[in-house]
């Protein structure tokens, strides 16, 4: 995913003159073809996060389209109130960008699992969360964020991720949810890169002859209210995955439109449990260890689809 | 005429009798801050009025004699930015504006109150000549680094203007902005700090300690200038000397005195959230008085 937004970024700055990358002192294997291409429209603002946040809402203010560039948890709750108050309540063009949500970093410890950061930033008026499921959703994602006006948060996940769309996202609109297979016995709705895994579960239901619809939300806020309403008059299950904390993220999203809604259609949601990570290994061990990799999703599925 | 009959302005422009106060002389303006801020703190039971006063001759001299503003085109793109960082002081820039002319001075007895735009903390929206939103410290800098980067890389000639207090540089997102400033060489950024001593529950040097001060600065790179914060040809020169300054970000160290003006508010830490009512009201508003320019 990374990769395919420094190519879609590069693309971008190419017509925009305005366009500003700030990074926090990482993306060495990432952003380095920018900085090579860009030397003028990049800075580096060191290891300051809130100082580069600050700096992004100065800049942005005067006209330019800023992105701030980090990992983990340093670009969003190192600096939440930069966010908050410099960039959106300011309308500021601030363009947040983390690489490593979720589980990307699971070896190096808790400090760097990025599991609360979409609820942080959802809660924030004004700012739009996108939460692309794959390179292809990244590619179709940047060029409408940077036309989205004021502060943004974009999650990416690792490099590498497989697409799981089979051909490009073209014309996707901002806020419309992606269906990446039609079902008729359960809803399985993902948001971010744990689409591959609620792809790999909808396979293994398959298996057992359930038919799962799968659908991708690229963003969380908004979130596409019709199609979930659309969804809660087929189906009597809805589940949610997420790779983050089941409190306040994709899951919650889709709550509070259900909730509304008040159909009888029965939402579960798979994320992160309540607590802190205090175990290591690698993403997909730790998505295992904490029940949402594909074979828990089908698991849990099948077991809700019985109660 | 009677004292209740009296509009607002009417009131706190009484000093000078039937003449127009002359403010575009920082003298007279530092004055009306200070005039402004008692009533404004009257008025609304506000806090923050040590800081107000603190602060008048340095927001005088910057609306008479440095900012390039207009009050007729607020947005005017050459103008230079300037941010209040501690915006707990925002009587202060509110009165300022107003005696310039960006908005009714009558609207200031609204600071405060029920559905009103001039929050206690200095607020941007709906307030022509208020550059950026504060009142959490410790974000001014930074903002004010990211505009001055933004006139560099755009090669415009404006410049930024951001104002500190010194119980603020307690908070570390200052210094990081300050090592970014120095390393991007941001000549056209200059910060002042209203240098009182003193922060909310104490003196700094009881707090966290800030001393050397101008020296913290100078060793992360900055053009430090030390000057009486009270003496506004010293500040109008101070900023001149700015403007002169190449390759660095000029720290303007304004020594002032928390309160000045009134002789029971100064240097008393009581006055950073009581508010002036009864006898109090009445002696401050007599010791402000007898200094009318």
């Amino acid at each position: 995913m990374r990769d395919a937004f420094t190519r879609a970024l590069m693309r971008e700055a190419a017509k925009d003159p305005k366009l500003t990358l700030i990074t926090g002192d990482l993306g060495f294997g990432v952003l380095r073809p920018f900085w090579e291409t860009y030397p003028d429209q990049f800075i580096n603002a060191g290891i300051a996060e809130q100082a580069m946040t600050g700096m992004a809402a100065g800049l942005a203010r005067e006209g330019h389209t800023v992105l701030t560039y980090s990992i983990g948890n340093f670009p969003t709750l190192r600096c939440i109130e930069q966010i908050r108050n410099d960039c959106a309540y300011h309308d500021a063009n601030v363009k947040v960008v983390c690489v490593g949500g979720g589980f990307v970093y699971g070896s190096l410890g808790m400090s760097h699992h990025a599991t609360e950061d979409m609820a942080l930033m959802r809660a924030l008026p004004g700012v739009t969360v996108f939460t692309p499921g794959d390179p292809a959703e990244v590619e179709a994602i940047v060029p409408v964020m940077l036309r989205t006006p004021g502060t943004c948060y974009l999650r990416l996940g690792r490099g590498g991720e497989p697409m799981v769309h089979t051909a490009p996202v073209e014309n996707w609109q901002l806020g419309k949810a992606l269906t990446l297979r039609h079902g008729k016995d359960v809803a399985l709705l993902s948001a971010g890169g744990i689409l591959t895994q609620t792809v790999s579960a909808a396979d293994m239901l398959a298996q057992q002859g359930i038919d799962a619809e799968v659908v991708s939300f690229p963003t969380i806020k908004p979130i596409d209210a019709d199609k979930i309403a659309e969804l809660a008059g087929r189906f009597r299950h809805i589940v949610t995955v997420e790779e983050h904390s089941v409190v306040g993220g994709f899951g919650s999203a889709v709550s509070e439109v259900l909730g509304e809604l008040g159909t009888g259609c029965r939402l579960h949601r798979i994320g992160m449990p309540d607590i802190y990570s205090c175990i290591v290994g690698t993403q997909q061990y730790l998505r295992g260890e904490y029940g949402l990799d594909d074979k828990a999703i089908c698991e849990k599925t099948l077991q809700w689809m019985k109660a | 005429m009677a004292e209740t009959e009296m509009t607002y302005t009417e009131k706190t422009h009484a000093a000078f009798g039937a003449k127009q106060p002359d403010t575009s002389d920082p003298r007279v303006l530092a004055w009306l801050i200070r005039r402004h801020g008692l009533e404004m703190t009257h008025l609304s039971r506000g806090s923050h009025i040590g800081a107000i006063f603190s602060l008048a001759e340095v927001m005088a001299v910057l609306y008479t004699r440095v900012l390039n503003v207009d009050p007729a085109n607020p947005k005017m793109e050459t103008r230079d930015r300037m941010i209040l960082s501690k915006g707990h002081a925002g009587a202060a820039v509110y009165a300022a504006l107003a005696e310039r002319g960006f908005f009714p001075v009558e609207e200031l007895k609204t600071h405060y109150a029920n559905g009103s735009r001039l929050s206690g903390h200095v607020s941007h929206k709906g307030i022509p000549g208020v550059e950026f939103s504060t009142g959490s410290l410790g974000h001014g800098l930074p903002v004010a680094v990211g505009m001055a980067m933004a006139a560099k890389m755009d090669k415009k000639n404006h410049r930024v203007y951001v104002v500190l207090g010194d119980g603020e540089c307690d908070e570390g997102s200052n210094w990081e902005a300050a090592l970014q400033a120095n390393q991007y060489g941001l000549d056209n950024l200059v910060a002042v700090i209203d240098h009182n001593r003193m922060q909310s529950l104490d003196f700094c040097e009881n707090t966290l300690s800030l001393a050397p001060f101008a020296e913290k600065w100078r060793a992360f790179g900055w053009h430090v200038i030390e000057v009486d914060g009270h003496d506004t040809d010293a500040l109008t020169a101070a900023f001149m000397q700015a403007k002169e300054n190449k390759g660095k970000p000029t720290m303007i160290v304004a020594v002032t005195t928390k309160g000045k003006g009134v002789s029971f508010m100064e240097n008393n830490i009581l006055w950073h959230y009581r508010t002036p009512q009864g006898e109090e009201y009445e002696a401050a508003l007599k010791e402000l008085e007898a200094q009318r320019p």
